[in-house]
């Protein structure tokens, strides 16, 4: 009587149980390459909200599957998150060929969760035209390559020239030191209404970012490499020149509003409802501005960044899965030197946009040097839809400014020092000297811990 | 024996298995990766108590500790007075009790993100609701979350606000189980408001207080969204414990080990709390 019920009973349980053991086990990337065929997992394929995009992106996956019948593409939505990365890592769900901010590339390469594919490089020409300073972002201290660049860009003063008219002061001729933004942003504020000159950031590591930006654009460093040993260097004139500026429009001028603690999207938002005078940013700022907050792009302008001593850049590329075959590495330099990283791309690509409505002729530093990037210049000049005397003045400074990167464990540092932001920023009474003091040794501790 | 209870068993496996599986085995994997480095390409390798001695180095694990005792404590004193206060009132009130009751309750209905949204607006230093209302009357205005000294004290009324009807419902409930008759006597004994209060009501609900306040106890330590939305990972005035985990993990280290291990120090506090409660609850029921 009870044997075919007890049967029963552990033939379910079983059952059960293998399907929480299937659940528990995370099933990796199909990584079979029959008969010669290579399927390769890429993201950054954009959402179909963005159907445009979306469409564009699907089209140049299956023009290249044309052109290379034993490459099968599997794209996915998505770009870097970094709350999702480490768990599609480690669920072996992580594609092939993945996309990466220019912060991300030091910290994976070191904790080797990237393949390095320089060996494979001499069978792609095109990659040897990559400005050297830019591929260093893929690099490591050996020279390795990781990854390939797609955009690069450097920081400007975004700013809203109706603001600037309003105001009495020149669209035309954005200002050019520290000194001149003070001015500028006193004018803009004295417009009343809840008008607000200047805007910045101080939360969520943003705050550090910008003032690494800020002390690059007076000739400052935040580390400095002393004999193979990193230093941090912002404790410096430069430094608290920075601090001591924004204390002063702040609770002097009172030219930076009320609201502080910042982060990314406010300014964003800020610029687009009109009150915001100048805000330290990309190009890539104005279309989110234009699309996500009902701005126009005739109001924006793009000067370069005050004090003009140096600009911090950055931008986004493609990195290898440290557990793609050789074929996987292949196809996926096959794909990336197709579309993101090739000059022969941007002549269709632009024509595309421009098309479609979607921006053309941002000021944006070239990832190539040579014939590469002379190519991309032609392509973006024909297709311009973008007021481009708006960007005068930035991209006429563009090539007197140098373009740094970012310190090395760039997000920990930025979380020190947003510290010192926001209390510039928060606080009537800060002491810049002890703020900086204090970012200083917290600094130090971070670059001196290889973990 | 085993055999006899065969169908029991097989009843309790799932529940066993759900248990162990999403309860059990993270917990003991946790406590693993507390003493490992992780970075899931190879498998994770033991570095003994690397973890704990940066931890504990870091400045910030003090700070983060200090900042959620601190929020704890005054949490505690709004969160866990203003509720009884309030119930007692609701108690007492002869209309209107099903409107208060649901108006007190509507906060905790609301989306947790909707409550910090909502009281970004409120406390925006420039023209949110708290300012200008400050204003219009003639009183000082306050930099609320944007200024050191007040930035925590902030956060607990945002989660007071959006906590305390929980805590006012399960105190009415207990109210509500006082039996009639032991008021009655204390009148008759000419007992006022107040005697009636410390002599009947308090006693009554001393065990379910007890309760609340160790639960309360629990949840304040696990504070996140409230600092985490509004003041950010990188505020030393506001960072707590939980959002310290979170920046060990996602923001800024990408160290699941060391946010292991700041988990496993939040661990062992909630563990001595519970404990306390668990035997409390056992000693009431037997």
């Amino acid at each position: 009587m009870g044997t075919p019920r007890t049967r029963t009973i552990l033939g379910l349980l079983l059952v059960v149980g293998l399907g929480f053991g299937t659940a528990a086990c995370g099933s990796g990337a199909d990584d079979t390459e029959e008969g010669g065929r290579v399927t390769l997992v890429i993201n950054g394929l954009p959402p179909a909200t963005e159907a445009a995009n979306h469409q564009r992106f699907l089209d140049n996956v299956a023009e290249f599957e044309k052109l290379n019948p034993d490459i099968d593409l599997e794209p996915r939505e998505g770009k870097m998150d970094p709350q999702t990365f480490a768990a599609k890592l480690a669920g072996g769900q992580l594609e092939d060929v993945f996309y990466v901010y220019f912060t991300d590339p030091a910290n994976l390469i070191a904790k080797r969760q990237v393949a390095d594919v320089s060996e494979y490089l001499a069978d792609f020409p095109v990659t040897q035209q990559i400005k050297p300073e830019v591929l260093r972002v893929f690099q490591d201290d050996k020279g390795g390559v990781y990854g390939l660049p797609y955009k690069n860009y450097s920081m400007g003063l975004l700013y809203n020239r109706e603001l600037f008219t309003k105001a009495g002061l020149d669209p035309a001729n954005p200002p050019r030191t520290w000194a001149e933004v003070r001015e500028a942003a006193k004018k803009i504020t004295a417009l009343g209404d809840g008008h607000v000159g200047y805007g910045e950031y101080s939360k969520s590591n943003t705050g550090g970012w910008h003032f690494t930006a800020e002390i690059y654009s007076l000739g400052g460093e935040v580390a400095v490499n002393d004999g193979g040993t990193w230093k941090a260097a912002f404790n410096s004139a430069q430094g608290k020149q920075v601090l001591q500026q924004l204390k002063d429009m702040r609770w002097t001028d009172n030219s930076m509003g009320e609201r502080q603690l910042l982060e990314w999207s406010d300014l964003l938002q800020l610029m687009g409802s009109g009150k915001l005078g100048m805000y330290v940013a990309t190009a890539d700022n104005i279309p989110t501005i234009v699309n996500q907050y009902q701005g126009k792009y005739e109001t924006y302008g793009l000067g370069p960044i005050p004090g003009g001593a140096g600009t911090l850049g950055g931008g986004e590329g493609y990195m290898f899965n440290a557990k793609a075959s050789p074929a996987k590495i292949k196809a996926g330099l096959k794909w990336l030197t197709f579309w993101f990283t090739s000059a022969e791309r941007f002549e269709a690509e632009n024509k595309w946009s421009a098309d479609n409505k979607i921006p053309i002729g941002l000021p944006e530093p070239a990832i190539f040097t040579g014939d590469a990037a002379q190519l991309q210049a032609a392509a973006d000049a024909k297709y311009a839809n973008v007021p481009q005397e708006n960007y005068a003045p930035f991209k006429a400074a563009m090539p007197s400014i140098p373009v740094k990167l970012e310190p090395p464990n760039a997000q920990q540092i930025y979380a020190v020092l947003d510290v010192a932001m926001q209390k510039v920023l928060t606080e009537r009474d800060a002491n810049v000297d002890q703020l900086l003091a204090d970012a200083e040794k917290q600094v130090n501790q971070i670059l001196a811990s290889v973990r | 024996m085993i055999g006899d209870n065969l169908l029991a068993y097989a009843f309790m496996a799932g529940g066993l298995a759900c248990f162990a599986l999403f309860s059990w085995y993270p917990l003991i994997r946790g406590i693993m990766l507390s003493f490992q480095q992780v970075n899931f390409v190879t498998d994770p390798y033991w570095v003994g108590t690397e973890n704990y001695v940066a931890l504990f180095e870091d400045p910030l694990f003090w700070t983060a500790w200090r900042n959620t005792l601190v929020f704890s404590g005054i949490a505690l004193v709004f969160g866990y007075l203003v509720p009884l206060f309030l119930a007692i009132l609701m108690n007492e009130l002869r209309h209107l009790k099903g409107f208060f009751r649901v108006a007190v309750y509507l906060p905790v209905m609301l989306p947790p993100i909707v409550v910090v949204l909502l009281w970004r607006y409120f406390y925006d230093p420039g023209n949110g609701l708290f300012n200008t209302v400050l204003s219009a009357v003639g009183l000082p205005t306050s930099q609320w979350t944007q200024s050191s000294g007040t930035a925590l004290f902030s956060l607990v009324l945002v989660s007071t606000w959006a906590n305390l009807g929980g805590a006012t419902l399960m105190y009415l409930a207990g109210l509500q189980s006082i039996p009639g008759e032991l008021y009655e006597a204390a009148e008759l004994d000419g007992a006022s408001v107040w005697q009636r209060l410390r002599h009947v009501t308090i006693p009554q609900l001393r065990f379910l207080m007890l309760v609340l306040l160790l639960l309360q106890v629990i949840a304040t330590m696990q504070v996140f969204i409230e600092p985490y939305q509004l003041t950010g990972t990188t505020n030393p005035d506001t960072i707590t414990v939980m959002v310290l985990i979170y920046r060990y993990a996602f923001t800024v280290n990408n160290d699941f080990g060391l946010a292991a291990a700041m988990s496993v120090t939040l661990f062992v506090v909630l563990a001595a709390f519970s404990a306390v409660y668990l035997r409390l609850t056992r000693s009431q029921e037997s």
